[in-house]
């Protein structure tokens, strides 16, 4: 880890990777991160405080989405941070690689309306334990944007259960006044799951997209209080 | 040898395609369609004469890559010798 300057993040750039240099411009604009883009076949991170896997369609989502990408030589050094507890999130598609590559639990279907939705959600803050959501208030309601075909999270009923009562449930899908219901889940995901995060905390994986909604030019900046949780947590960290 | 994995989604888990296919049935008139789920069949060349050996072989990648086991069952078969062109049919 580097010391408390700017924090170095690193962002994961897959062949069909397409919101790799929004990730990178929200972590510079927000973090004053130094910026690292690391290609699918490398295998140094070089010690970032922060990887992020973004959207896209990595290996143009065929098989599964997600399927191929986590055999990519970076995700083994990917896996490695996450499990030394290095902050992982994953953006979308960076959501479904880390299902697909067991970081994460559960698995995505198709949508349940089997359209590909494109529109501005709004999510309810479920879990303060990630680095992105610690400086939020639980209960919270965001604004940001969902661009996905393949976003119905699923898990086993167990598997469930148990993220429920470890409290791996980071966002939910809500309306506007932060009430679940009718409209407010774009893809029928399992009990209206918008992100999630492993037993530890550090990984977490959402299909909407804060990365983009970072400026008031487009249309909010919801986004980046997860950015800016992440900043604070780790000022805390190193006792500043 | 050729190997066929076949990948459906487990009972219970919701599949919008199937539903989709199986509502354009009815509309064509298929009025006794009860139920659609739709999988995925992959046709895999192996290079070797033992169908132990490409039977294994095939369960190992259906495993590994072409099934996610926490959505989806597999079946891996061996395809007849003498079989037409094209596989099954």
């Amino acid at each position: 880890m580097s010391g408390a300057a700017s924090p170095r993040v690193a962002v994961v750039v897959f062949p069909g990777s397409n919101c790799d240099e929004d990730a990178a411009r929200a972590a510079r604009n927000v973090l004053q991160a130094d910026v690292k883009m690391v290609r699918h076949d490398e295998h140094a991170l070089s010690d970032p405080d922060l990887v992020i896997l973004p959207g896209g369609f990595a290996y143009g989502d065929y098989l599964r989405s997600g399927a191929m990408a986590r055999f990519s030589p970076v995700m083994e050094s990917v896996a490695a941070f996450a499990g030394q507890g290095g902050a992982v999130l994953g953006i979308c598609n960076g959501f479904q690689i880390l299902c697909e590559a067991g970081l994460l639990p559960g698995a995505m279907l198709r949508n349940a309306g089997l359209r590909f939705v494109c529109r501005d959600v709004f999510l309810r803050v479920e879990s303060k334990r990630t680095p992105f959501t610690l400086a939020i208030n639980k209960g919270d309601v965001l604004r940001m944007p969902v661009a996905h075909g393949e976003g119905n999270w699923t898990a086993e009923r167990r598997v469930f259960e148990e993220m429920v009562a470890r409290d791996q449930i980071v966002f939910r899908y809500v309306r506007s006044d932060g009430s679940r219901g009718e409209g407010a889940n774009p893809n029928g995901s399992l009990d209206d799951v918008a992100g999630i995060c492993n037993v530890r905390g550090n990984v977490v994986g959402l299909m909407p997209h804060p990365e983009r909604a970072c400026e008031e030019l487009l249309g909010g900046t919801d986004g980046a209080r997860l950015f800016k949780s992440f900043a604070t947590t780790r000022m805390a960290m190193h006792g500043t | 040898m050729t190997v066929l994995v076949k990948v459906m989604l487990k009972p219970g888990v919701l599949d919008p395609q199937g539903q989709a296919i199986a509502d354009a049935l009815h509309r064509l008139g298929y009025a006794s369609v009860s139920d659609v789920r739709a999988g995925k069949l992959f046709r895999v060349e192996v290079d070797t004469d033992d169908p132990k050996a490409a039977k294994e072989a095939g369960e190992q990648m259906a495993g590994k890559l072409l099934a996610n086991p926490v959505i989806e069952d597999y079946e891996v078969l061996l395809e007849a010798a003498g079989a037409p062109a094209g596989g099954i049919r």
